[in-house]
């Protein structure tokens, strides 16, 4: 690991102005910064440790019913606040499918808006990659697809964002809250991440120095929870990235999709929102045609592996119908497992 | 550059002062404490061999920069026995055979603690396995793993509940 120094402010006005000299990287919870630079994949000179700020730890309602989470909350205690899963269970339900329990006590709600593509190119330092090292190249290019975007790539980067986190929070039209030398501001989560283009290497619209503070979720985006759902595939049950994953929102009146949200993951190099999925269903009846005319449209334009589209198609028609019947009462025992509800293994 | 931060390591408060900050909670244990009981797997937080308990909570040591834990309380499996007794965790461990080469299973026991402080799986054990993934046993003791945790959240609840 490269030698870097280390900084611990005790204010937000002092971290922001460390962050901003050159070199300098913020430090959260650490599970993804500290493997990159134990790989070589990421080597800052200084990091700014914010786990001390105050107030950056903690949750609050507001009157209206929404909810502002601190950057500094633990994965694990987001999602097993009994009111948070109660008003977004399909946040909760896409949290507790990520990870480990280790690591989503140490994660935190902002580090995993902040977390790097998994492409093990791009954490290996001796393939080319344009995301790490701007010109270098693309080895993901010439490799088997199965594991990189269908959506949104480019010629220069295919690597996917593996956050299960986002991709709730783009159905639940999150909003980002940053603090930085110039003050507060704040963006869609939608619009946060950027597609690679020819410049892979800014994977947000962060300018150096900036920092997450919170992530909102809206009092609107809760009238979904009767009918929500995290579904994700991966090659093993547990603690795996998601191959594909699908957020499905609902809102149900008088048996008719009133209102309906699609967020995949897995397929692309950013949370995928699939509005024209949306616009398809709105107004529909919740049954089978509706939902597989629905995952057509979200995986229109999709390209680079056949197979690994079908099962996206499949997968957000089994979200919007998992949705359809229902949130469970209680995040499943297998969290985003297709699985969850029978008897998949004994 | 040195740093110097203050731990409470299995109930002994220690200043330890480091001349380089790249040291991880893991190494710092193993190889400035001596506290090799807990292992280096993978090094990369994807095994959980080196999981210990971080005020409480299970995280792994070799993802968690020792500076950032500076005040912790932080608790090893040489921290899990009292008196001589082992805890119940390492009890039911070896009663239910939860291992074979035995590399993984201070993370294992660990990991397992910590689940059953969390209070989420309770005494479901497709929740005790989900909640054990974390944690991969190159063996496959994951029949006497589970069926340990069972064990020992039993009796933990049990206890808990005459106290």
């Amino acid at each position: 690991m490269k030698p870097f120094d280390y900084i611990r402010p005790e204010r937000l006005g002092q971290a922001l102005s460390e962050g901003a000299k050159p070199g300098s990287a913020y430090l959260a919870g650490g599970t993804n910064l500290l493997d990159l630079m134990k790989t070589g994949a990421a080597r800052p000179e200084r990091l700014v440790d914010i786990t001390r700020l105050p107030g950056l730890d903690r949750w609050e309602w507001g009157k209206d019913g929404g909810l502002r989470i601190g950057a500094m909350v633990r994965n694990s205690d987001a999602a097993h606040d009994p009111d948070i899963a109660a008003a977004f269970p399909a946040m909760a339900e896409a949290l507790l499918s990520g990870a480990s329990g280790q690591l989503r006590n140490a994660a935190t709600m902002g580090g995993n808006v902040m977390q790097q593509t998994r492409c093990h190119f791009f954490a290996d330092p001796f393939s080319p990659c344009n995301r790490r090292a701007p010109g270098a190249g693309c080895a993901a290019q010439g490799s088997d697809r199965r594991g990189f975007a269908v959506l949104g790539g480019s010629d220069a980067c295919i690597a996917t964002h593996p956050s299960d986190l986002c991709v709730a929070l783009a159905a639940l039209d999150a909003v980002v809250e940053i603090a930085g030398p110039e003050g507060l501001r704040e963006t869609p989560l939608t619009d946060f991440h950027l597609l690679p283009g020819t410049g892979p290497e800014g994977h947000t619209r962060l300018a150096p120095g900036e920092l997450i503070i919170a992530l909102r979720l809206p009092a609107a985006a809760a009238g979904f929870r009767h009918h929500a759902r995290y579904l994700k595939l991966r090659d093993r049950t547990s603690f795996a990235f998601a191959l594909v994953s699908a957020t499905a929102l609902l809102r149900i009146e008088d048996g008719v999709i009133a209102e309906a949200r699609l967020a995949l993951g897995g397929v692309a190099p950013k949370p995928w929102r699939a509005t024209a999925a949306e616009a398809l269903l709105q107004g529909a009846r919740p049954d089978a045609d509706s939902f597989a005319r629905a995952a057509e449209a979200a995986l229109q334009g999709a390209a680079g592996h056949d197979a690994k589209i079908t099962l996206a198609k499949r997968l957000a028609a089994r979200a919007l119908t998992q949705a359809a019947r229902g949130t469970p009462a209680r995040v499943p025992a297998l969290p985003g497992s297709v699985h969850s509800g029978e008897t998949a293994h004994v | 550059m040195s740093h110097t931060l203050n731990l409470t390591i299995n109930g002994t408060a220690q200043e330890v002062t480091l001349d380089d900050p790249r040291v991880t909670l893991l190494d710092l244990l193993r190889e400035r404490l001596h506290l090799t009981g807990t292992k280096k797997g993978c090094d990369r937080g994807q095994c959980g061999a080196c999981t210990v308990l971080v005020n409480g909570r299970r995280m792994n040591a070799c993802l968690a920069l020792a500076l950032s834990h500076d005040g912790a309380e932080i608790t090893t499996i040489e921290g899990l026995a009292q008196g001589g007794e082992l805890h119940p965790v390492q009890a039911a461990f070896i009663e239910h055979d939860g291992m074979q080469c035995g590399y993984c299973t201070p993370g294992q026991i660990m990991s397992a603690v910590g689940l059953i402080a969390e209070a989420q799986a309770g005494a479901d054990p497709e929740r005790i396995r989900e909640g054990m993934s974390g944690n991969i046993c190159r063996c496959a003791a994951y029949a006497g793993i589970t069926a340990a945790v069972l064990q020992a959240t039993e009796t933990l609840t049990e206890e808990a509940e005459r106290a």
